[in-house]
């Protein structure tokens, strides 16, 4: 890993990962006590991903992502007090309690929202991209899928435009290897090198290491570098591994533990620590607060949701037209 | 006034759309170029140009996605896919996408697209190009149906459409796009979800929409002939529905007759007649009889087809049945 990021940013990375694995942690906790209803996905194992690529943002890009969104959001900066009390059903929630874990919304903050129809956000994030190519604007789209969407037609007619038209749009595939509980080799015909579909498209796109953050960073942002600067749609697939289940309901039989234990040994946060302090990027008592103040992040966090207040009944109708 | 074909009126109404703000921009099947399979949009591409007049691939997701996702950006899309069968392929995107996200984000967003499509049968394209889904997303609330019988309506329709933030499914008829008719050189609208009463009548109300509108009217033209005084309302919107004009003319007649182009099972005509019974039930003389498509796939021949979907002589039929006249 060649060494690019200055102190303060590396321990900004290394925050983000241990607020998004200890707010999913949170999640996981809560759900059992069932304060959080619905379907959970939780991101643990994939953090070096969305740390890594939304890093590469500015301020005013689009995110647009699938379902197992808490990772994004967080790294979006979403305020983590309105996405728990989103997961609790409070009005305070990000969107105000009408769409949970799976559809988080932050307008605000260039975050279009996540989506439950597996691939169902690829041709919206082509869409955002026309809008910005059509006002002339240097923003960019990034629109995160999982590897189960590379299946859906929305993929490939999702591709086509975007290459067609030259949009302003960065697709970062998040190949955790499993389409719910179906393994990708049972369900793609070319295995594991997903990323040669965009050839097909005339679409530059990489293989990365998505449990490595500083080369998901790096590659990222010369990809988010090259699509402002005109040059069109790219495709980044960061191989990648989810730690705990699909959803909470996942009974887990259909991987084994020495699978999973291999993954576990490229925790990405564990992985960037001992990156981070064997090249003297900061050192054991830089992070020594990192932990305490996570904790107590995800304290308050959880305390804003459960003192939060449901919606009024009266506000069901509310932003439906008729 | 002035005489225009229904054609020319959404025309003119996308016209106004392109010439009034310029973040409106139209995409779909072959509007460029080729000027539209109905010819609505020929010469839009040489008066606005490539940027604004989009061709896109026959890939009905992308088209119903592209709008939205560029209405969330900030444009003002019309999209037109060349028929309704095919916006079964863009189903997914219109039905869980665009009818969600305002509600879903909380106000925060919305997908305030126009999808223009083609319904109706009657044009020998048998049975996958001749059906009628308008109901279907009237059902799905987040979304607004309108079905414009006239070019009078076809206009002041859009004109509406065009101002407010939802998404619209704007349901042309594939036989009326030759039809004239009178439209007011001054401005004007017509408003979402109000229902109008094209012919007044006495004795029996006769509820219906898009296609089957003329059909209606030639059926009263008949009956006229005959002492029986119809009432046709056309409904103009599906979603959302007007219930109240239907409910005040059978108040007046004590007899509703439902008449749809579709299917009867699970028709929309079924959601009207239900409707009618809850308001108006104490004023019926009689109960309500729904005239709809017969329960087939379109067949291809004529002989077939015609005797698949509701005419005049059926509704009349019907009627004197129903008054024992």
């Amino acid at each position: 890993m060649p060494v690019t990021l200055d102190k303060q940013n590396a321990l900004d990375i290394y925050e983000l990962m241990c607020l998004i694995r200890a707010f999913e942690e949170e999640c996981a906790s809560q759900y059992m006590r069932g304060t959080i209803r619905g379907f959970l996905h939780l991101y643990i194992g994939q953090e070096g991903v969305a740390a890594g690529a939304i890093s590469a943002l500015q301020d005013d890009d689009y995110v647009i992502t699938h379902y197992r969104d808490h990772g994004h959001a967080i790294a979006r900066k979403l305020d983590i007090n309105a996405i728990m009390a989103e997961l609790m059903g409070k009005s305070t929630g990000v969107s105000g309690g009408r769409g949970g874990s799976m559809h988080l919304f932050d307008v605000s903050k260039g975050f279009m929202g996540g989506y439950a129809i597996v691939g169902g956000q690829l041709p919206i994030a082509v869409g955002l991209a026309i809008a910005i190519d059509y006002c002339d604007e240097k923003k960019v789209t990034m629109c995160f899928l999982g590897d189960g969407a590379v299946n859906e037609g929305y993929f490939h007619e999702s591709l086509n435009l975007a290459s067609l038209w030259k949009l302003p749009i960065v697709f970062i595939l998040e190949n955790n290897l499993y389409g719910m509980g179906s393994h990708i080799d049972k369900t793609h015909a070319t295995g594991h090198n997903l990323y040669l579909a965009a050839d097909e498209y005339n679409i530059p796109a990489a293989q990365i290491d998505g449990m490595d953050v500083v080369s998901v960073l790096e590659t990222v942002e010369s990809a988010v570098d090259r699509t402002r600067s005109g040059a069109g749609p790219i495709l980044i697939e960061a191989k990648t591994y989810r730690f705990s289940g699909h959803s909470m309901s996942d009974p887990g039989n259909y991987r084994n533990v020495t699978e999973i234990n291999e993954w576990k040994q490229k925790d990405p946060i564990a992985q960037f620590l001992n990156y981070a302090l064997s090249q003297n990027i900061f050192g054991p008592n830089d992070i020594a607060s990192i932990d305490e103040s996570v904790k107590q992040a995800i304290q308050d966090a959880v305390e804003f949701a459960q003192q939060s207040e449901e919606p009024e009944i009266e506000s069901l109708y509310r932003n439906i037209y008729g | 006034m002035v005489e225009l074909r229904l054609r020319e009126a959404i025309s003119k109404g996308l016209r106004e759309a392109l010439d009034n703000d310029e973040k409106c921009l139209l995409m779909g099947e072959d509007i460029g170029e080729y000027g539209g399979a109905y010819a609505v949009t020929k010469g839009f591409l040489d008066q606005y140009g490539e940027k604004r007049i989009r061709d896109m691939p026959i890939a009905e997701s992308i088209i119903a996605g592209a709008a939205i996702g560029s209405a969330m950006g900030g444009l003002k899309p019309i999209v037109e896919i060349m028929t309704i069968n095919f916006t079964l392929l863009a189903m997914d995107q219109i039905v869980n996408h665009a009818a969600k996200i305002r509600y879903m984000s909380n106000g925060q967003i919305s997908a305030p697209i126009i999808l223009r499509t083609v319904t109706g049968g009657g044009g020998g394209l048998a049975a996958t190009h001749s059906q009628n889904f308008e109901g279907w997303y009237a059902s799905v609330p987040g979304l607004i149906v309108v079905t414009p019988s006239n070019p009078y309506d076809a206009l002041g329709l859009m004109r509406s459409c065009i101002e407010i933030n939802d998404p619209v499914i704007y349901v042309e008829h594939c036989l009326l796009y030759s039809m004239r008719g009178d439209v007011p050189e001054e401005y004007y609208k017509v408003p979402i979800g109000q229902a109008s009463v094209i012919r007044e009548g006495t004795d029996v109300t006769v509820v219906t929409y898009s296609g089957m509108v003329n059909v209606c009217l030639e059926a009263a033209d008949i009956l006229a002939s005959q002492n029986i005084n119809v009432e046709v309302i056309d409904l103009r919107s599906l979603r959302p529905l007007d219930i109240d004009t239907p409910t005040s003319s059978v108040a007046k007649t004590g007899r509703a007759v439902v008449v749809e182009e579709n299917w009867k099972t699970g028709g929309f005509g079924a959601e009207i007649s239900t409707s009618l019974h809850e308001k108006a039930f104490d004023y019926l003389e009689s109960p309500i009889i729904r005239i709809c498509g017969e329960e087939v796939p379109m067949p291809y021949t004529r002989k077939l087809e015609s005797a698949t979907i509701p005419n005049s002589s059926r509704i009349v039929n019907e009627i004197k049945l129903m008054l024992r006249a």
